[in-house]
């Protein structure tokens, strides 16, 4: 067994670093190549019933630490994504189907559909912070978190992971619903509602005006989500948020996520973050001998 | 973010298309683009016109956010981000640089920048004379400048590949440089293969973030956004979708 390796609610992963959902991930050709690039699993973006052309540009602000996105879920639709997946699975590399809806039915259909098309999980996004109706609308409510979760677990076979949002004081408790409710893992932590104006022009800048804070800025905020995920829970947390270095991820890891995902810093450091990473990490493992990744999960709550 | 700029210069130059120059203190190579932020309107990506001293774009009024583009005048404020992607690579030798309608504006300053009128031709073709651009400028950058239209209005009766096969027979290019339709790249690339000249192309996608990060402007396995938009013969001869398939604001794949 590679140092690396890790296995999630049964997904067995090369190494821990999965492409976040949202980023690059609306196509087989993109999904490919995030899988050349070294990912250890891929999170597609989200896909609804429908096809959907997303909000109207401006869709990001670039910031120094960081960025504010509101692309409004852009994506083909459930139908036409089994062509991408088809691609995709040349990857060789576990493919992660998120999807996102505003009923549980949906979820529940969106869920099996990407079974069929052979995804290893799938990955609820109760997160979104800025599509009306979706989202993080629906992920602040343990109850509706629950139901929404119970529904897909009773349509597949695959592993079920709910990405939490921050954008609340009950996340633990939205944690406890997941877990309660049959979900594999959880997934923390969706990007921060934010906005951002231009002076000169006296506006907000997205044409959504709010969209949701990503990359390093968000760090500390992702890291404290998972700690206390991690402590709460017994299923697995997966960590997300400003992860751009190998130390970044450890200390992921060690606040408790068992892997981790990567989107902004492909924008920010490109697509090489992967590899850089995963070096990173394996040159760690060896240097500390503690033998593989696995056993560093959590290890900060020792001292908390 | 954005800067927000102001104009300082639009020129007509070109039937329905003109040029908006402004300053905007960032280095720019030939071939990138930026993201030009209309306030109300849109937020599109357009291909850097002008790379040195005061910057440039230049466009035609295809839509509701290239006419508000038509529309400004000095003074007037648009957001700019960037520049992104990259552009044309200026290797030694001689180069011959293809630019269908209003894919010269972003060929010219490759021309411009390569500094030396007797080692880079251009060749310019359009539907008809009033969409001919920048033929000033690409004489005084080339020595040999050449047109052709598609209904003889003005040079070479035909498209602009016709134009380069004509121009193949009696000289020999190290390199070419093109951007225009993809229809038209997609016919340029056997004919260069025939001849054994390398090329590097400027493919367009629908784009939202620019930045690399959403994978809207997915071409194959390359975002046209950072990995592109110029792309070598050798990468576009792999890709499936060249010539063949573009995607809509959804996602969904369709027939060019």
């Amino acid at each position: 067994m590679s140092s690396l390796q890790v296995d999630v609610a049964g997904v067995r992963l090369k190494n821990p670093t999965m492409l976040a959902s949202g980023m690059v991930g609306e196509t087989g050709g993109s999904l490919l190549s995030v899988a050349a690039a070294g990912a250890g699993a891929l999170v597609t973006k989200s896909i609804g019933m429908e096809p959907r052309n997303g909000y109207g540009n401006p869709t990001l602000v670039e910031l120094e630490d960081g960025y504010v996105n509101a692309m409004g879920l852009p994506g083909p639709g459930i139908d036409d994504f089994r062509t991408e997946m088809e691609v995709a699975k040349n990857g060789n590399v576990p493919i992660i189907g998120s999807i996102f809806a505003s009923s549980a039915k949906d979820f529940a259909l969106l869920s099996s559909k990407m079974e069929e098309y052979g995804a290893s999980a799938v990955e609820l996004n109760l997160s979104c912070p800025h599509a009306h109706g979706y989202g993080m609308e629906m992920g602040i409510d343990p109850e509706v978190v629950s139901a929404i979760v119970k529904e897909c677990k009773d349509s597949v076979s695959i592993p079920v992971f709910a990405k939490l949002t921050p954008n609340t004081h009950r996340l633990v408790e939205v944690g406890r619903a997941v877990e309660k409710a049959g979900g594999d893992a959880v997934v923390a932590i969706n990007t921060l509602k934010a906005m951002a104006i231009s002076v000169e022009f006296r506006r907000p800048v997205l044409s959504n005006r709010f969209g949701g804070l990503s990359g390093p800025a968000v760090k500390p905020v992702g890291l404290r989500c998972v700690f206390d995920l991690y402590a709460a829970l017994e299923i697995p947390v997966i960590g997300v948020g400003g992860i751009e270095t190998w130390r970044d991820a450890l200390e992921y890891i060690m606040a408790g996520a068992s892997a981790v995902q990567i989107g902004s810093a492909i924008g920010r450091r490109g697509i090489g973050v992967f590899s850089e990473i995963t070096t990173g990490l394996e040159r760690y493992v060896e240097q500390d001998r503690c033998g593989n990744i696995q056993g560093l999960v959590g290890v900060a709550h020792e001292h908390a | 973010m954005h800067e927000t700029v102001e104009i300082l210069q639009s020129e007509e130059v070109g039937k329905g298309v003109r040029t908006l120059r402004f300053e905007y203190h960032h280095k720019v190579s030939p071939g990138q683009f930026f993201m030009v932020w209309l306030p109300g309107v849109d937020e599109i990506p357009m291909s850097a016109s002008y790379c040195e001293g005061r910057k440039g774009i230049t466009v035609k009024d295809v839509g509701p956010a290239t006419r508000s583009l038509c529309n400004l005048r000095s003074g007037d404020r648009i957001g700019i981000r960037g520049p992104y992607g990259h552009g044309y690579t200026l290797h030694d030798g001689r180069i011959l640089a293809v630019g269908g309608g209003t894919g010269m504006a972003s060929l010219l300053p490759a021309v411009e920048a390569i500094g030396d009128p007797s080692r880079v031709d251009v060749a310019i073709g359009a539907r008809n004379v009033s969409e001919l651009l920048f033929i000033d400028r690409a004489k005084a950058a080339s020595k040999n400048v050449r047109t052709s239209t598609d209904d003889g209005t003005n040079g070479l009766k035909g498209t602009a590949v016709d134009l380069v096969a004509d121009m193949l027979s009696k000289e020999r290019y190290d390199l070419v440089l093109a951007c225009g339709p993809e229809k038209m790249l997609f016919y340029l690339l056997p004919l260069l293969r025939k001849h054994n000249v390398r090329c590097e192309l400027s493919l367009e996608r629908y784009m939202k973030c620019g930045a690399g990060l959403c994978g809207s402007c997915a071409l194959d396995e390359k975002r046209v956004c950072v990995d592109g938009p110029v792309f070598t013969g050798e990468q576009a001869q792999t890709m499936i979708d060249f010539g063949k398939f573009r995607r809509n604001e959804a996602g969904q794949q369709i027939k060019l």
